[in-house]
C-alpha cells in the first residue's frame, strides 16, 4: 500500500531539552562548499536546522545566511564560536526580535470550491495583509509575510479549511540601527 | 620571476615554486595518476626541497607531522587522487586533533569528470572538512600560489593545524599565466579576532594569583607552540606554585625541577592529580582541559579559582567554566601577567605536594620478568632524557610519558587527542629527518608498530639513526588492561598471536635488530643499540604479558577516584569517555 507523506504544516510538539526559535545571521565567502562546513559543525553537535535562507551579499563575493535553529541550549555559544572559526565564514551573529527585524513569507495553496468559504479566507488574507497570487475554479495561493508568528497565527486560521500544502521561505533578519547584521 | 619565464610553466610547477619560496624543507609522500604533473615539478623544477617515497600515505602524513613537532615548521605531505588521499585521513585528523601545522596535496581527477564517478576520484574537500583547519578544491591553475600561500599561512598562525589543496589534473597541467607571488584573500582569517590579553582581564588573573595560597600552574601544548618556556619557569618561581603538564605539555617545563609534578590525567602521577583536587587556583597555560585530563568535569579543581589562558577563543568554557578567559597568545600572556603577580612563598603547600610525591611516586617491580617500566627508565637513563621520544598509543605510552621525563620542548612527539595507533614509527622518521644530530627513539607497542612497519623501509634507505624500541607483549595491552579491570576479565580482540620474529623482520628490509628478553640485559642492549648509528636500529623487548598501568582514573570518573594501585574490589563499568 502506497504510503502518504503528510506535506501540510503541523507545528513540531515543543521538547523540553530542546531550544528552538534562535535566530543565527552568518556572512561568508560565496564559494562552493561552505554551506557544508557550516552544516557539520551543527549536525556534529544534534542541532537541527529548521529554516535556511541563503542569498548572494551586496558584494557578490559574499552570501549572507539566516539560520533557524534548535538544538540543547548549552551547546549554542560553542556552535557561534565554532561557526565564526571557520575560515570562509566572515562574521556569526545571534539575533533576538528584539535587536532584529525578523521576516518570512508564506506560500499557501488552499482548496476553495465552496464560494462561501472562499468569502472567509479572503478576510482573514485581508486582515494579515496576505494577497492572492492564484486564483483557480478549485484553489488559491494565498501570500503572507511578515514576522514568524505572524505568518503562524495566519496558518493557524487557515487551517480550519483544506489546506492543499505550504511553502515558507524561512527566516531573514537584519539587525536594528547601528548593529551589524 | 621574469615575465617570459613564467608563461612558460605549468600550475605544478608555479606551486612547486611557490612552496619552495615558503621555506618547505621536506616533501613527504607516494606518487600516483592524478599527482603526475606535481611529481614531475619536483623534478624539472630547481628547488631546495627534499622529496622523500614513503611505503604508505599514513606513514607521509606522521612523517610530516613528526617533522612538525619536532621544528614547528609545516612539512608537505604529496599523495594521488582516490585512495593515496583517503589514506591520508588518519594522519591529517592526528595533526588536527593535537594542532599540528601541516599541508597535504592531493592530486585530482580532471575538473570536467568530477562527479562522475571517475577512475580514482574521491572528494576529499568533503571528507576531510571534519579534519582539517581548512581546505581548498583548486579550479583555476593561476590560483595556484595564492591558494598555496594562504594555506601556509592558515596552517601556522593561531592555532596551527592541517590544510588541504586538492589539485585536478587539468588544473595543474595547464600553463600557467598568473602572479606567482599573488597576494592572500582571507577576508574571514584573524586568528587575533578576540584576544584580550591586556587591562582589566589580565588584572583580575593577577589578582586571584596573588590571593592563592595552594596555586597550581598546568601547562599544555599551546605554551610550547608559543615558546613561553622561559615566561613560565619565572612564573611558576615568582608563584612558587607547582607545576603539571599535560601529555602534550611534556617538556614544556623541564620535569626534574622541584616544582614540577609532572603529567596530570588518567594516568598521570597521582601527586598531580591530588595537587588538581586540592589547589586554590589552576592556571592553565595553553591546554585545552581535554577529557583524559579533567575527568569529570564539575569536580574537576572543584575548590579552585580557574584562570584559562588559550589562543582560541572556542576553548573558552567549552569543558570547564573558569573564572578568567584570557584569550591570546600564551607567551605575551604571561609577558603581561608577571609583572602584576606579587613573589610569593607557599611553603606549607609546596610541602604537602612533596609529601604526595614521596608516599606515591612513579615505582615499578624489579622482579617478575621484563617490565616496559623497567626499559624506559633506562633508556632514560642512559639518554639523559635529552633524546627525542615518539611513540604509539597505548600502555607503552604511558609507561613512556611517566618514565622518560623530559626537560626540554619539541622532545615528546605523542599522539594525544586522536589516540592514532602506528603513530610511533614513522614520526620518528619525520623527527629524525628534521634534527638529524639528535638521538630519536621510537617508542612503539608491539600492536601499533605492525601497523605501520612497512616505512622500515624509508629508514633503511635514508640510514636513519632511529632506534625503534618495540615494546611486545603481545597483547593489545591497554585494551587488555581494561577488560582485565572492567569487563571480569575476559579478553575480546586484544590477543596478538602471530606476531612476526621483529627482529628477522628488522634484517629482512636491511635493519639491525636486537633481542633483549631478560631483566639484566636491557642495558647492555640498549647501549649497543644506542651506539649504532649506520641506520635504523630495531630493539625487541619482550616483556611480560599482564602488567597494568597504575595510577589510572577510569574514564569518567572524577580526579578524586584516582586508582593508584590494582584494585581490589570489582570495579563498575566507566561511563565516561572511552
Amino acid at each position: 500500500m502506497a504510503r502518504t507523506i503528510t506535506t501540510t504544516d503541523s507545528k513540531p510538539k515543543p521538547r523540553p531539552d530542546i531550544i528552538g526559535g534562535h535566530t543565527l545571521s552568518m556572512y561568508v565567502n560565496n564559494k562552493p562548499g561552505v554551506l557544508m562546513r557550516i552544516c557539520q559543525i551543527f549536525a556534529r553537535r544534534a542541532y537541527n536546522i529548521d529554516s535556511l535562507v541563503v542569498s548572494q551579499g551586496r558584494d557578490p563575493r559574499f552570501s549572507r545566511l539566516t539560520l533557524g535553529i534548535s538544538g540543547d541550549p548549552a551547546g549554542l555559544t560553542q556552535i557561534i564560536l565554532q561557526c565564526d572559526k571557520l575560515i570562509d565564514v566572515i562574521h556569526c551573529h545571534e539575533h533576538t526580535p528584539e535587536d532584529a527585524v525578523v521576516r518570512e513569507l508564506a506560500l499557501i495553496k488552499i482548496k476553495t470550491e465552496n464560494s462561501e468559504r472562499r468569502t472567509e479566507i479572503l478576510q482573514i488574507v485581508e486582515h494579515f495583509g496576505g494577497k492572492t497570487v492564484d486564483f483557480s475554479e478549485s484553489s488559491m495561493i494565498i501570500r503572507i509575510e511578515g514576522a514568524s508568528d505572524k505568518v503562524d497565527a495566519s496558518v493557524r486560521l487557515l487551517n480550519n479549511y483544506e489546506i492543499i500544502e505550504t511553502v515558507r521561505t524561512g527566516k531573514v533578519v537584519m539587525a536594528r540601527g547601528e548593529q551589524p547584521t | 620571476m621574469a615575465s617570459k619565464k613564467q608563461q612558460e610553466i605549468d600550475g605544478a610547477q608555479a606551486l612547486v615554486m611557490t612552496l619552495d619560496a615558503l621555506g618547505i624543507e621536506y616533501v613527504f609522500g607516494y606518487s600516483g595518476g592524478a599527482a603526475l604533473p606535481i611529481f614531475d615539478a619536483l623534478e624539472t623544477v630547481k628547488s631546495k626541497m627534499k622529496f622523500v617515497l614513503t611505503r604508505h600515505e599514513q606513514g607521509a602524513t606522521h612523517m610530516a607531522d613528526g617533522y612538525a613537532r619536532a621544528t614547528g615548521k609545516p612539512a608537505v605531505v604529496l599523495v594521488t587522487s582516490g585512495p593515496g588521499a583517503g589514506n591520508t585521513l588518519t594522519g591529517i585528523m592526528t595533526a588536527q586533533m593535537d594542532s599540528v601545522p601541516m599541508i597535504i596535496v592531493t592530486g585530482q581527477q580532471v575538473t570536467w569528470m568530477l562527479g562522475k564517478d571517475a577512475f580514482q576520484e574521491a572528494d576529499i574537500f568533503g571528507i576531510t572538512i571534519p579534519v582539517v583547519k581548512h581546505n581548498y578544491l583548486v579550479r583555476e591553475t593561476n590560483d595556484l600560489p595564492r591558494i598555496a600561500r594562504e594555506a601556509y599561512h592558515i596552517a601556522t598562525t593561531g592555532r596551527p593545524g592541517p590544510v588541504l589543496i586538492d589539485v585536478p589534473k587539468n588544473v595543474s597541467q595547464s600553463p600557467f599565466t598568473g602572479e606567482l607571488d599573488a597576494e592572500m584573500d582571507l577576508p574571514g582569517y584573524h586568528p587575533e579576532k578576540g584576544f584580550d590579553i591586556e587591562g582589566a582581564t589580565i588584572e583580575e588573573a593577577a589578582r586571584l594569583i596573588n590571593l592563592a595560597k595552594k596555586p597550581l600552574i598546568l601547562a599544555g601544548h599551546g605554551a610550547m607552540l608559543s615558546g613561553a618556556e622561559r615566561e613560565l619557569m619565572e612564573l611558576a618561581v615568582k608563584m612558587d606554585a607547582p607545576v603539571t603538564s599535560t601529555l602534550l605539555g611534556k617538556g614544556v617545563f623541564p620535569e626534574s625541577h622541584d616544582l614540577s609534578v609532572g603529567m596530570l590525567g588518567m594516568h598521570g602521577t597521582a601527586y598531580a592529580n591530588k595537587a588538581v583536587c586540592e589547589c586554590d587556583l589552576l592556571l592553565n597555560v595553553g591546554s585545552r582541559f581535554d577529557d583524559r585530563i579533567i575527568g569529570q568535569a564539575p569536580k574537576f579543581a572543584a575548590q579552585a579559582r580557574i584562570i584559562h589562558i588559550d589562543i582560541d577563543v572556542a576553548e573558552m568554557s567549552k569543558m570547564i567554566e573558569t573564572d578568567v578567559e584570557i584569550v591570546g597568545d600564551a607567551k605575551t600572556a604571561l609577558k603581561q601577567l608577571l609583572p602584576l603577580v606579587e613573589k610569593a612563598k607557599h611553603k606549607e603547600w609546596n610541602e604537602h605536594i612533596n609529601g604526595y610525591k614521596k608516599k606515591f611516586p612513579l615505582s615499578y617491580k624489579k622482579q617478575g620478568g621484563l617490565r616496559m617500566q623497567q626499559v624506559l627508565d633506562e633508556i632514560h637513563d642512559l639518554t639523559g632524557g635529552s633524546a627525542i621520544i615518539t611513540t604509539d598509543v597505548g600502555q607503552h605510552q604511558m609507561w613512556a610519558a611517566q618514565f622518560y621525563t623530559n626537560d626540554a620542548s619539541f622532545k615528546w612527539i605523542s599522539s594525544g587527542g586522536a589516540g592514532t595507533m602506528g603513530f610511533g614509527f614513522p614520526s620518528a622518521i619525520g623527527a629524525q629527518f628534521a634534527c638529524p644530530d639528535e638521538t630519536v627513539i621510537a617508542v612503539c607497542g608491539d600492536g601499533g608498530f605492525q601497523m605501520t612497519l612497512c616505512e622500515l623501509a624509508t629508514a633503511v634507505i635514508h640510514k636513519l639513526p632511529i632506534k625503534i624500541l618495540v615494546l611486545n607483549n603481545h597483547y593489545l595491552g591497554m585494551v587488555r588492561q581494561w577488560q582485565e579491570l572492567f569487563f571480569d576479565n575476559r579478553e575480546s580482540g586484544v590477543d596478538l598471536v602471530g606476531n612476526p620474529d621483529f627482529v628477522k623482520l628488522a634484517e629482512a628490509y636491511g635493519a639491525k635488530g636486537i633481542n633483549i628478553k631478560r631483566p639484566a640485559d636491557v642495558r647492555k642492549k640498549l647501549q649497543e643499540a644506542l651506539d649504532y648509528n649506520d641506520g635504523p636500529v630495531l630493539i625487541n623487548a619482550e616483556c611480560i604479558k599482564t602488567d597494568n598501568v597504575f595510577p589510572m582514573i577510569p574514564a569518567g570518573a572524577a580526579l578524586e577516584d584516582m586508582l593508584i594501585e590494582p584494585p581490589k574490589y570489582k570495579m563498575e563499568k566507566p561511563v565516561g569517555s572511552t
